[in-house]
């Protein structure tokens, strides 16, 4: 446990790839996992006398980001060169934006309890990713030479830069999720962090209680590169516990940069910052300023989608427990298939209820999202029909659904097919419960006296002459009106 | 009968098209004026003649329908080495790139080729375009046709004197702070630096990104519009190329200029400029006046920041354009133990002195701690720089300006001196500064060595600087070939 002298201080960076057809300044193709160099051109080889061109659709995909974590949009921002020489980076620098981003002043709301946290965004800025080297041999230190990959040099990056508002590894973990929940309705990006295409960064350090200056000023531990928001969560849980065992031996917090072990659940130094890099920014001269059309932007503003906090509020005020809300909402397709099934029903509990049951099982043998369902939102709509108009039973319901997903075909072509039409006509049914009593003088006798198992006998007799097809409910209705009538 | 390479390359591709001479006759007179005058001037640094005879038979092949459509069908190109060629290996007149060959061609060179330009050879240079003599080639200097034991001017020397003795009628340039304009007046031949953005860079191997603009050379004005008209116009590849109608800058060349304002800038005229200069180019400005151009004195008070503003934005730039060169992917490599050691060898064996020494200044320039008080100061000053020109121009049409402070300057004079050398682009940084459009044209000679003077127009005004340009022209005698004892 840290002690209470000190309270935690956590902002993250983050990285996201974004999923454009082609890379942020060339036409080579922008996917993950080719063979080494295949996807290159002079431009993102940087050879001599190439220029940049900038990818449009980088741009709106960015903005929607940017806009989504509520920033406040520059119409006028611009791009700079980066300096450092590194062998992935074949310019010797990255094109990025340094002093006027493109998206500034936003935030992700975190439910904190009954309470929601507004985590501040500092700041989102574009960039174009770097290559990729192999070390060859196990690590680093021993390789006896490194292959350079340009594969992924040039692609369309957003660094997010959060203020350093999260007090705990919970609170960067929410915000990570909620991150990436938010940009995953937007469908910018692949947010694979396995992949790279979501990568973290986390800074961590620890404010003595009485500390008066700024957070800034306090040394700050940046832990590089962290591969999933569950190790993110790990990573700084170890930095706390290191830092406050430092602490309380009176040593001193090193600025520096350090590394996330998945495996032992430790972080080790990498560098430390005394030594940082100075990347003597400049206006890059090959590139106009960006300019965001005022018409533009409102366009784009008004495209966007309904995001996750709009949702869970929409979908409580639907009647939607919470924790069924929550569940959904963590997953844009489920918003979508539920969002849809909304034109053709207001029963959102049963199809919410569904769609995380039945629906999701199904699913998920067949290793498919809800954006690939076989059974459309409007074909669920159609069976939770036959159900609500006592057509079906709830178990029917379940098989005919099964059958649907092995098929494709609609609820109405397997009620018929599967005969499971139910006999909910009375009077077709009246004649049969005449029989029954009449047949069971003595279990007629007993409920009479008493005995309210005997009606359950009765309800069951009454399934077996219909084969299970009629209505359970027109059934009781109709046994008790007999009895009753017989009674008098 | 006319030699060959007497002609401009108006004259020969208007032969070509009808027919009249055959590309192939003209191309193997001008390899033999290579063969002839190569060895003694050292202009080219690669070239290839069955390439060129190949292209040029190409040309002559072609359906008369399809030939008469091209506005250089047939004229050779010299292509300064700078600028990426896929034919051709691109030095950049650098050990770093020794050897290297480009796996595209630049933009201005494509544009030209699709015209039925034929490329017959790459020409010397400075080392990446940094030097005003071309003697800080990593291959040797070119010389001045007028004087081989002078100077051609640089860093386009290779192409001014390749032209200057009709190694072929046209060349490209670039010109960051003058590399056109004086070489161009050096070598006695006409030069100019486009406005920035109405040719692409794309291929130009960039020195200083907001500075470098691609630029003819030519023996006249009108091969200098005739080429300009090809290479001009916007590029998607290049986001600096402005989207702005090219006009046909032929069809008034020769109209005369009537009631034109000329503004000849004091500070221009003044300390550091030789005065034989001096003298040709007040000469020509008193001519022009009695043929009734108004000439009028104005002021450009931040002329003397030019130079210090020049050596902060360039190198800076450079420094960072520069760094790609890290031995990692192409071109030379160094022997080295670790990647730091391969960084610092390939750079400092690979790299000439001059070079080294601008990236140095422009790493400096841009350090955490004196980048607001070198390059944001030095972007300051060159928005008043700037907007000297735009006050210039509410009064007069264009400025007049010597090409270069002084004469070619004889070969090894001024290596030691860096000051002295940055000081000879202090005519012709101030139009890289503002982006502005720059001719330089052979105003007069003195005891056989060539002076040019410069004519600086506001923007998109090329048209206008062309026409200027070819009413001094007309006035000035000069022989037809420098060197040549024919
Ligand atoms: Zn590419």
């Amino acid at each position: 446990m840290v002690d209470e002298a000190y309270r935690v201080v956590v902002g993250l960076e983050v990285h996201v790839e974004l999923k454009t057809r082609t890379k942020l300044f060339c036409r080579c193709v922008n996917a993950f996992g080719s063979a080494p160099n295949t996807q290159t051109c002079p431009v993102c080889l940087g050879l001599p006398g190439v220029l940049p061109v900038l990818n449009r659709n980088a741009v709106y995909l960015a903005v929607k980001a940017g806009m989504a974590l509520h920033c406040t949009i520059r119409s006028v921002s611009k791009f700079d060169r980066k300096q450092y020489f590194y062998p992935d980076l074949p310019k010797a620098y990255q094109i990025s934006q340094y002093d006027l981003p493109f998206a500034e002043w936003g935030f992700v709301p975190i439910a904190d309890g009954a309470e929601v946290k507004r985590i501040r965004i500092r700041r989102v800025h574009m960039e174009e990713d770097a290559g990729k080297l192999n070390h060859i041999g196990q690590n680093l230190k021993e390789a006896e030479g490194s292959l350079v990959d340009l594969n992924r040099a040039g692609v369309p990056l957003i660094e997010i830069v959060s203020e350093p508002d999260m007090g705990s590894a919970e609170e960067a973990r929410r915000y990570l999720t909620e991150l990436r929940t938010i940009l995953s309705y937007l469908d910018v990006s692949d947010l694979r962090m396995e992949e790279g295409s979501m990568r973290c960064d986390a800074n961590v350090s620890l404010k003595p209680r009485g500390y008066q200056g700024s957070l800034e000023d306090l040394p700050r531990v940046e832990v590089k590169n962290v591969n999933s928001i569950r190790n993110v969560g790990r990573a700084i849980e170890y930095e706390i516990e290191r830092q406050a065992a430092r602490l309380s031996q009176g040593e001193r917090i090193i600025k520096e940069t350090r590394g996330f072990d998945d495996g032992r659940g430790r972080t080790y130094s990498q560098r430390s910052k005394e030594e940082a890099n100075d990347y003597r920014y400049f206006p890059e001269p090959d590139l106009p300023p960006l300019v965001l059309d005022e018409s533009w932007l409102t366009e784009v503003q008004a495209s966007l989608p309904l995001l996750p906090e709009a949702w869970r509020e929409r979908l409580r005020d639907l009647g939607l427990a919470s924790q069924d809300v929550e569940v959904l909402v963590q997953d844009r397709v489920q918003v979508a298939f539920l969002s849809e099934t909304l034109s053709f029903t207001d029963d959102v509990r049963a199809v919410s209820s569904w769609m995380l049951s039945d629906m999701l099982r199904l699913l998920n043998e067949r290793g498919l999202g809800f954006d690939q369902s076989p059974v459309s939102p409007k074909d669920l709509v159609d069976l939770l029909g036959f159900i609500a108009d006592g057509k079906i039973s709830g178990r029917m319901a379940k098989e005919v659904l099964d059958k649907m997903f092995e098929s494709g075909e609609s609820a109405a072509v397997w009620v018929k097919r599967l005969g499971m039409a139910q006999i909910t006509d009375d009077s077709l049914l009246r004649g049969q419960v005449a029989e029954v009593l009449a047949e069971h003088g003595k279990v007629v006798a007993d409920y009479r006296a008493g005995k309210e198992r005997a009606f359950g006998f009765l309800v069951g007799q009454m399934m077996k002459r219909t084969q299970g097809q009629a209505s359970p409910e027109v059934v009781n209705r109709l046994l008790k009106e007999a009895l009753e009538f017989d009674a008098q | 009968m006319m030699g060959v390479p007497d002609y401009s390359a108006k004259g020969l591709a208007d032969a070509v098209r009808s027919g009249q001479v055959s590309a192939e006759s003209a191309m193997i007179g001008y390899l033999e004026r290579i063969r002839a005058t190569e060895p003694e001037v050292h202009a080219l640094l690669a070239q290839d003649q069955d390439l060129a005879l190949s292209r040029a038979q190409a040309v002559d092949r072609m359906p008369l329908d399809q030939r008469s459509q091209l506005a250089l069908a047939g004229v050779p190109l010299v292509v300064k080495d700078n600028i990426v060629t896929e034919d051709f290996p691109t030095t950049a007149g650098s050990r770093m790139l020794e050897g290297f060959r480009s796996p595209y061609t630049a933009t201005a060179v494509e544009r030209a080729a699709a015209q039925g330009a034929i490329v017959l050879a790459k020409s010397n240079l400075d080392e990446f375009g940094m030097g005003s003599s071309t003697e800080h080639s990593a291959f040797g200097p070119t010389k001045n046709p007028w004087d081989l034991t002078r100077v051609p001017g640089g860093s386009s020397g290779g192409s001014a004197a390749a032209v200057a003795v009709g190694m072929a009628p046209l060349a490209l340039g670039s010109d960051t702070g003058g590399s056109i304009r004086q070489p161009a007046a050096f070598c006695g031949i006409v030069g100019l630096k486009p406005t920035y953005g109405r040719v692409s860079r794309y291929g130009l191997i960039a020195y200083a990104s907001s500075l470098d603009q691609i630029g003819p050379l030519a023996r006249t004005v009108e091969d200098v519009g005739l080429l300009l008209q090809v290479i001009s116009g916007q590029d998607v590849r290049d986001a600096t190329s402005v989207e702005n109608p090219v006009p046909d800058y032929l069809a008034q060349l020769k109209r005369p200029l009537e009631g034109l304002r000329v503004g000849m800038p004091k500070e221009y005229f003044g300390q550091g400029i030789d005065p034989k200069v001096r003298s040709v180019v007040e000469k020509m400005l008193d001519r022009l006046a009695a043929e009734g151009v108004t000439v009028v004195e104005i002021e450009m008070p931040h002329t003397r920041y030019a130079i210090a503003t020049y050596y902060l934005i360039a190198p800076a730039e450079a420094s960072s354009n520069l760094s790609r060169y890290d031995g990692i992917r192409y071109g030379f490599r160094a022997p080295a133990t670790d990647l730091d050691s391969l960084y610092r060898n390939t750079r400092a064996q690979g790299m000439g002195e001059e070079v080294q020494r601008r990236i140095l200044l422009g790493t400096h320039v841009l350090s955490a701690g004196y980048y607001d008080q070198y390059y944001v100061k030095a972007q300051k000053v060159r928005t008043l720089i700037r907007r000297d020109f735009d006050e210039a121009f509410q009064t007069v049409d264009l400025v007049v300006t010597p090409s270069a402070p002084d004469l070619p300057f004889v070969l090894g004079s001024r290596s030691d001196d860096p000051m002295q050398m940055y000081l000879s682009d202090i005519c012709t940084v101030t139009a890289n500064l503002a982006g502005l459009p720059a001719l330089s044209v052979p105003a007069g000679f003195d005891d056989g060595l060539p002076i040019g003077m410069q004519w600086i127009g506001p923007a998109w005004s090329e048209d206008l600087l062309l026409r200027a340009g070819y009413m001094v022209e007309q006035m000035v005698e000069r022989p037809r070939w420098p060197l040549w004892r024919t």
